[in-house]
């Protein structure tokens, strides 16, 4: 992929992916992601979203957990599938997309939202990979077999259609609340207007989540002065694991460098346990009511 | 203030828990209460802002270890401006249980607060690890607080596999109110079980279903655990809320 014009890759700037960006973002690509309302059916049923102002602070909450962290799942997985591949290494390469997946799975604590998760990633993967034919996403599909997660597909997928991580950040961030805003219109019956207002309102804050996303990739991970454990009088090692059975796998020191060049092989991943894993308390309260409810009309 | 207190555990040589070392730096004071028990008496005010308190557990293979608190942690802001900070690191080593039961903490006007925890687990460990916090006293707005808690489980290789990680951000306007987020809660509870009771079967590819009640659910997560989480008005409602998803999550333990 040619990244000429997309300098470092995180910034926003004219180029062969922000056509692809629409396609990829809009909700007419044929990948399911109508059926899901993100949580806003069962806080309609509960009475938590009755009208506009609830429905505007319910996304303001949303995009700022779940958005953020999809965001920055999506930003990581379009950086491995645009620099990973390399002939003769999908092993390796199916080793890290395991690895993001289960990075994805640790920032997903309730269930009902990991399977909605993985039902969606599985729909985008399998008309992605006939949208954008490539490599990465072969690999991710064979990597990941249950179904990757969204965010991991949707970065996989924003890379081969030729977007920078921003870029597939930002339509994470997007698919987190528009689903969620267009299912509160059909559930509510509220002014289709007002609502997409709500969402202009927001497109600060998406950008600002897409760039916080992307930051996040970037950041090494900052030490600890305070590490409790590096400051032991029996001068212990803090990387040794519990039972001193080998390296800490999840002691990241160094920065990935996106966009850097092939074969940066040991630090690959090296900052993905960094990376943003707002929760909401709420949101996973309500995807598991709504699980249990016989009567929803949404998946998720 | 920085404090450095540090906790460890070793095989007694006739069977049992020793505290190997138990080390106090105020206002980090710890007391035995008990066998294998521990009590963190706070010496002093705080956390105040700019304060750096840091708090190092490693539970020896095969021993077990309870660390408890005597009252409610407040966190106020300091005379000059500045983030306080708890930093906890946890080691489980193999066969070994710890169980991290402190009571809340609450988040005075105008503080700023960073808790970090970082635990890692050996393949056969057991841990239940509960955090409250609750969103000012009575009547008060809190300051800000993020959380951010990192869980990771070790296989025999020494290959880590994340269980979970989890940031919580209390104080902002924009998104504590959000019905996505705390809605009308005043007070967020979790509590971490995890183990080999809890791991998920090898052949399921199924998810374990959830437990849920009023304001609580017991969520099994993709790798050995559940977390266990509430929402709720004030600090005795979340106890009885999470006490009730724990409850849950210790039924859903796996019967090998």
């Amino acid at each position: 992929m040619d990244d000429r014009s997309h300098g470092d890759g995180h910034r926003p700037g004219g180029g062969p992916g922000d056509a692809a960006l629409l396609l990829l973002a809009d909700s007419r690509l044929p990948a399911g992601g109508h059926a899901h309302s993100g949580g806003a059916e069962e806080a309609v049923r509960l009475g938590t979203i009755t009208d506009a102002g609830d429905l505007a602070r319910f996304l303001r909450g949303r995009l700022a957990t779940a958005g953020l962290v999809t965001a920055a799942l999506a930003a990581a997985a379009c950086e491995l599938a645009r620099t990973g591949h390399h002939p003769g290494r999908e092993e390796d390469l199916a080793t890290l997309w395991r690895q993001l997946d289960a990075e994805a799975d640790a920032r997903t604590a309730s269930p009902a939202q990991r399977e909605a998760g993985r039902t969606q990633g599985r729909l985008l993967l399998r008309t992605a990979r006939r949208m954008w034919p490539s490599p990465a996403l072969d690999t991710l599909g064979v990597a990941v077999p249950e179904g990757a997660h969204h965010p991991v597909v949707l970065g996989a997928a924003a890379a081969a259609a030729g977007c920078v991580p921003y870029q597939a950040a930002l339509a994470a961030a997007y698919t987190a609340v528009t689903g969620p805003a267009t299912a509160a219109v059909r559930l509510l019956g509220l002014d289709p207007v007002t609502v997409h207002r709500l969402l202009a309102d927001l497109a600060p804050a998406l950008n600002d989540a897409a760039h916080a996303a992307c930051a996040s990739l970037i950041d090494s991970v900052v030490t600890d002065d305070a590490d409790p454990l590096a400051v032991d009088p029996c001068g212990d090692d803090r990387r040794r694991p519990p039972g001193g059975i080998g390296p800490d796998g999840d002691d990241a020191t160094s920065s990935p460098e996106p966009g850097s060049a092939p074969g940066a092989g040991p630090c690959r991943g090296a900052g993905w346990p960094a990376l943003p894993g707002h929760a909401a308390p709420a949101l996973d309260l309500l995807a598991e009511g709504h699980l249990k409810n016989a009567m929803k009309l949404f998946v998720s | 203030m920085i404090a450095r207190a540090l906790l460890r555990t070793s095989a007694a040589p006739a069977g049992g828990t020793r505290l190997e070392t138990m080390r106090s730096d105020p206002p980090l004071t710890l007391r035995q209460t008990g066998p294998g028990r521990v009590h963190l008496v706070a010496t002093g005010a705080g956390p105040l802002g700019g304060d750096r308190l840091a708090l190092g557990v490693d539970v020896a293979p095969g021993t077990s270890l309870e660390i408890r608190s005597v009252g409610a942690t407040l966190v106020l802001p300091g005379h000059v401006p500045g983030e306080s900070s708890m930093t906890v690191h946890a080691r489980v080593g193999a066969g070994a249980t710890l169980r991290f039961l402190p009571e809340p903490t609450v988040l005075a006007a105008g503080c700023s607060h960073r808790m970090t925890v970082r635990l890692s687990l050996a393949p056969d460990a057991t841990v239940v690890w509960r955090e409250e916090i609750v969103f000012g006293r009575h009547g008060e707005r809190p300051g800000r607080c993020h959380t951010r808690f990192d869980a990771t489980v070790f296989d025999t290789t020494g290959a880590g596999r994340p269980l979970l990680r989890q940031d919580l951000v209390v104080g902002d306007g924009h998104t504590d109110g959000s019905p996505a987020v705390y809605g009308d809660a005043r007070c967020v509870g979790s509590t971490l079980v995890a183990g080999p009771e809890w791991r998920t079967q090898p052949d399921g590819k199924d998810e374990r279903r959830a437990e849920t009640g009023d304001g609580w659910a017991a969520l099994p997560l993709a790798g050995p655990g559940v977390l266990s989480s509430a929402l709720a008005a004030d600090a005795v409602e979340l106890r009885r809320r999470l006490e009730r998803a724990e409850d849950a999550a210790l039924r859903l333990a796996v019967a090998w």
